[in-house]
Order: structure tokens, then sequence, then C-alpha cells
């Protein structure tokens, strides 16, 4: 049988096998962040060590950065302190750092690919787990701690076990209203959040093929939530579309050469995969979860699943689940009221999720009782957003438009929710506490479906109120 | 330089007083929230270990186990399934090392966090359902009674008798060998490293 991707290049970057048995993986790009480098700066200096290869080490800020002030010092003498180890650290080493004055700034996982970092057959490493994202590309892109990152900004290199591949097909074709969201939604409803543990998802079928780069990033970016290491798709012509003229992308000579080697790393027609799981694209409705964790999902005209109806393993953290949201087994979630939407994150903060979710929201109105944010995934995602008057139409409606970063899908920053605020949420983790309130509940779905609960003021099926559009 | 790979602890075994933290999927946001970890060191991290699962909003204590006056002195923590999930935080390791604990055991873990938590010579046990079951059980009626981890023989200790544990080779190797920190490794190689650099199109020519 012929090989993977995943196969063809951790043999490309593999240096040399390790007395545990592990292997030394060279790590092509390394992208790193104000939250988890700090330690790993000062693991270096402890050390006297250098970065060996700054080249290949790209920076930005994205957790704690306020979206509502553009003044330094920030209100928060923490962020301040964060932002201000960072800038210190890159200069010092000599790394590329997209600062807030750059109008490059963002999530380092809009950032990578929208600069052209981001490309096929490279592995990629971040103190941040979320790097799953990058796989989109046909990259190898893993989340590590700040041990790792340590040892990356150290030896370019870090300590990883070879993982096995599984290759998930989405045949078929979607419904309309249902997005990628729905789909990496459905798919970690179906296989549970550890179950890719040891795994790297390699996505295909036709649903992906027909996807944008931006819904492959989507669906790539919450790999992690279903326990795999990495998620991956393979590149194709449009993989090569999205990355002519960026501005880290090959140019000229080396753009025809860069093609022919990422056309040879594409999965065989008979690759070897250690498992193979198909979903009907057909199958897949707009999905949210319901509980406290990603994988606890349904479809959004389904009601929450009887006890008794789940596995036994899943039992108890589904009765934590209820017992904390306030819901109860059995019970439709269409028409429950929200607090507060919250549209932007790694994964739906890009122009296209900005694009659609504004496209329903135009002459309509945020419901009184709701608190809305909308927050682009990086500067050029702003830029590109306003140029196009997206801002406006958002602000227009309710919603308040703010400056990129994080934001709510982690609240790091000011943007948190308060109480046991409930939130319709875009972004990947519906953790306990996750939005900044340790009583506060979260409910992931797609743009579109938070823009639906945004002018309702409550969850409902987005196919259902904007039925009457294309 | 080789001194620093010899002066790492060869982790054979850890004992001590344990504590049942209960559930499945204790993500790595409650472990150590994000709102704790705004910080340029990971130094007093281990004061805001589990605070969301101890405190309440307004600070006043929880009835958690880590409460309780019977549990306090304990290094190894229990808990269920899939225990350092989400985040890839080394603060959550961080977190739990500072806070005192010498290993954790489980049903399973998630591979970021067991990764990271290897690298920091805290080691991660698995132990069925079933045993982790009768060891949790144990322990919240005799807290006092000590636990032994055995790396060598590959089983838990405790006072109505053994379970055997499962970890997976290569860290059970790195952590008896003391080799769990791996950075010295790395930095011998780099003959090789710059070898396969060399052969990287998108290594030699971007920059
Ligand atoms: S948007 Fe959320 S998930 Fe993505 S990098 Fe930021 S905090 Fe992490």
């Amino acid at each position: 049988m012929s090989k993977n991707l995943f196969e063809k290049v951790w043999e490309k970057h593999k240096v040399s096998e390790l007395s545990d048995g592990s292997t030394q993986l060279f790590i092509g790009t390394h992208l790193i962040h104000e939250v988890t480098s700090p330690q790993a700066f000062g693991m270096l200096e402890e050390r006297g060590l250098k970065v060996k290869y700054p080249h290949r080490t790209f920076a930005t800020v994205d957790h704690i950065v306020p979206t509502n002030e553009t003044k330094e010092p920030y209100s928060d003498p923490l962020a301040q302190k964060m932002i201000e180890a960072l800038r210190k650290n890159t200069q010092y080493q000599g790394i590329t750092f997209f600062d807030t004055s750059s109008g490059k700034q963002g999530i380092v996982h809009v950032v990578g690919p929208e600069q052209g970092i981001t490309q096929p057959g490279m592995t990629i490493a971040c103190g941040d787990s979320h790097t799953s994202t990058h796989g989109a590309f046909g990259a190898i892109a893993f989340g590590i701690g700040t041990s790792q990152v340590r040892d990356v900004l150290a030896t370019q290199t870090m300590k990883m076990n070879l993982l096995k591949v599984r290759r998930i097909n989405i045949n078929g074709s979607l419904g309309a209203g249902v997005t990628a969201k729905d789909v990496i939604l459905h798919i970690l409803k179906e296989l549970g959040v550890n179950g890719g543990t040891g795994y790297a998802y390699e996505y295909g079928g036709k649903v992906i093929d027909n996807f944008s780069m931006e819904e492959r990033m989507t669906i790539c970016n919450m790999s992690i939530e279903g326990g795999a290491r990495c998620g991956y798709v393979n590149p194709d012509a449009k993989t090569f579309a999205y990355l002519k003229d960026r501005p880290y992308a090959p140019k000229g000579v080396q753009w025809d050469t860069a093609l022919v080697e990422w056309k040879s790393l594409v999965s065989a027609e008979d690759a070897h995969y250690d498992d193979v799981i198909n979903f009907e694209g057909a199958d897949i409705k707009p999905t949210i979860t319901w509980g406290i964790n990603p994988g606890q999902g349904i479809p959004v005209d389904e009601p929450i699943p009887t006890i008794k109806s789940l596995p036994v393993e899943l039992q108890s953290s589904a009765r934590e689940a209820l017992e904390y949201m306030g819901f109860s087994e059995g019970q439709s979630l269409k028409g429950t009221p929200v607090d507060v939407v919250f549209i932007g994150s790694c994964t739906n903060g890009r122009l296209s999720d900005l694009k659609e979710a504004a496209r329903e929201i135009r002459g309509r109105k945020v419901s009184p009782h709701v608190t809305a944010l909308c927050v682009p995934g990086s500067q050029i995602v702003a830029g590109e957003a306003e140029k196009l008057g997206l801002d406006r139409i958002f602000t227009e409606a309710g919603f308040q438009w703010r400056q990129a970063g994080c934001s709510m899908c982690l609240a790091m920053n000011p943007d948190k929710l308060v109480g046991r605020q409930l939130c319709a949420s875009t972004s990947n983790r519906n953790f306990k506490g996750r939005q900044g309130s340790p009583t506060g509940r979260t409910i992931l779905m797609s743009p579109l479906m938070a823009v639906a609960a945004a002018v309702t003021g409550k969850i409902c099926d987005a196919r259902e109120l904007f039925k009457d559009e294309g | 330089m080789k001194d620093k790979t010899m002066a790492l602890e060869k982790i054979t075994r850890r004992t001590g007083r344990a504590i049942p933290v209960p559930g499945d999927d204790i993500d790595t946001d409650r472990i150590i929230p994000a709102r704790f970890m705004k910080c340029v060191t990971f130094d007093g991290l281990g004061e805001y270990l589990f605070y969301d699962i101890r405190k309440n909003d307004d600070g006043s204590e929880k009835e958690h186990n880590f409460n309780q006056e019977r549990f306090h002195g304990a290094t190894i923590l229990i808990s269920g399934n899939n225990f350092g999930c989400g985040s890839s935080r080394e603060h959550a390791p961080q977190a739990i090392a500072k806070a005192g604990f010498t290993a954790v055991i489980a049903e399973g873990f998630a591979e970021i966090f067991l990764g990271n938590s290897t690298q920091l010579g805290l080691p991660c046990v698995i132990l069925s359902h079933e045993d982790r079951l009768l060891l949790s059980v144990s322990v919240e009626e005799d807290p006092i009674q000590e636990i032994t981890i055995d790396l060598i023989k590959e089983e838990v200790r405790y006072k109505d008798g053994s379970l055997p544990l499962l970890l997976h080779a290569s860290n059970r190797q790195a952590l008896i060998e003391g080799r769990w920190d791996p950075l010295q490794d790395l930095i011998e190689n780099a003959a090789e490293v710059d070898k396969v650099a060399s052969k990287l199109s998108y290594v030699n020519t971007a920059g």
C-alpha cells in the first residue's frame, strides 16, 4: 500500500529515534503567542541557550489583547506585562513579531495562513492546542506545551510519538443552512471527545473537497476537541490558489518547485489508513452543544438525549453537564433564551464567517435583551470586513464591532460572561467557566445559528428563520 | 552539559497519600482557569489549582475533597477518564506540581497533557475503571493510608492490595531512565538536525 500525507511528511522531518523509541521530529515552522512562550524564553535564558533558527519562528499577540482599547498601557497591568515580555523576547532573539501596530496582528491560527506562513507538507508547532487548524493546508500541525516550546526554540525539534491515521470521509453534499461548523460538531458528537486519541485525522470526501480553505480550517481547528493530535486535508488547487502571492509564500521559480513538491505529498489513492470512517453529508443537520464538552452535541431540532440512552461511560458527565447547564434530559433547546452572542475565534472569526453572518443580519435587529459581539480574527480580517462595510451592517443591527483577538473564546481579556449568562458562541470550547465566568454557560454553534440566536434572542433553527433567502 | 542529563532523577516510584478528584473529562480549563494564566512565569500557579472546583463565585469554599482537612498533605491525584483534555496549556501540570503533587492516577489522559506532564517528571498512570473505583473508595474511607505507584513493577499498591497500572512504554522508559526531559538529547543531535533542515526547501528558501 502507498503512503498517506502524514507518513510522508513525518518521514521527511524525522531526525532520529530517541532511546525510548519516540521520534525527534524537525519542526519547520514555529508559531508563538504571549501566553505560553514567556516561560519557555525564561527556560532558555536559564540554560544560556539561544533560538536555533529564529527565522522559522513567528509571533503574534492574541489571547490577552483588549478588543475595545488600543492605547497602552492597557488597563490590565498583567496583560501589559505579557505583551511587553513578548516584544522583548522576540526582539532579543531576532524573531518576527506581528505586533498590534503591524496591521497584521490577530489570532495566531488566523495570522499563519493569512501571511502564507502555513504551507503544505510542513511540520508546524505552536503552544496552543488549536494549532491543528493549519492542517487545512496539508501541514502536520501540533499544539504543544511550554517545555516543548522551549525545545523547539532551542533545537527546532521536539520529541513525538508516531501517530496512527484515521481517514474521515464526509460523502455526498450538505443540506441548505448546514455549515463546516455543523460538520465538525457532528463528527465530535459521533466519535466523542477522546475517540481520536493516538490518531491524526485526515478529512476527505466530496463535502471536504468542495469546502473553501476557510471551511477546511474550521474543521481542522476542532480536531483537538475530538482528542486527535492533529487533523489535515490533502492540499489541492484551492490550497495553492489561496497561498499564491501571500507575503511568505514562495515566489517565482521557487513557487513552481514548491508546487511540484506539495503535489507529491498528497495521500495516494490506495494509501494506507489505520481506520476509515464515513459520514453522509445529507445526515448532518445544524448542530449545537447542550453540555460542557464539545462532544455533547445534538441536531438543533432534536431533544437532549436521555441519560439512559447514552453509553454507560458517558452518563456521569452527562448528568454533571445537565446540572451545570440547568437543562433536563429529553428537553428541546429550541426556544431557550440566550443572553450573549459571540461571533469570532480561530474556529469562526475569518472573513467568510463574518460575511455569512452579515448577509443574514442585514436589515434585522439584535434582540433587545441580547449582548452581541463580533470580533474579527485578525487586523487583516477586520480591515477587509470594514472595506466591505460589514462593520456597519453589524453595528446597525446592534452588534458590537471589536478589534482582533481571542476575546470571549477564553476571556483572558476584559470580554467575559457574567454570572450564569448563556452564550451562543461560534468558538470551540464549552467547558465550565471557559468564557470567563465560573458559572457561565456556552452553547457552541455555527455563525449562521449564532446570528439566528442574536435576532430572535433564543436558540432556533437558522434554516427556518432564513428559509426565504437563497 | 552531559551532567545535566545525569542530573535528572530516575523516577521509579511515587509514594504518598492520595486525594480523589471525581469526574471524567476534567479539562485543563478546570485544572487552571485561564484567568490565572496572566503571568510570565509558572511560579505561584499552585495556589489556583482547581480554583473553580474548590471555590464559589464569592470566594467561599465549596464542598470538595480539596477543602477537607483529612486530605491535606496528599501528593497523588486520582481522577476519572480523559483527564487533562482541552487546552494544551502546560500551566495545568505545572499547577499540579507546584501544588505539591508528584503523580496522577486516572482512567485515561488526554495526550498533550500526558506529554507535558511526563516532560516535567510528573508520572501519569492509568488504572482500569473498576480498579480506579476500588482505589478511590479505599482512599475516601482511609485517606491516611500510603499509596505507592511502582513504575518498575507497573502496579499501584494500597492497603488492600495491588492493582496493575498502564503506562505508555516510552513514557515509562523515559521516567525510569531519568530521561523524561528530552532537551539534552535533542541538543546532542544538532548535526542530524541541520542535515534534515538542509533537505527541506521551505526552511532554506524562506526568510
Ligand atoms: S480563539 Fe480561542 S481557541 Fe483560538 S487560539 Fe484564541 S483562545 Fe485559543
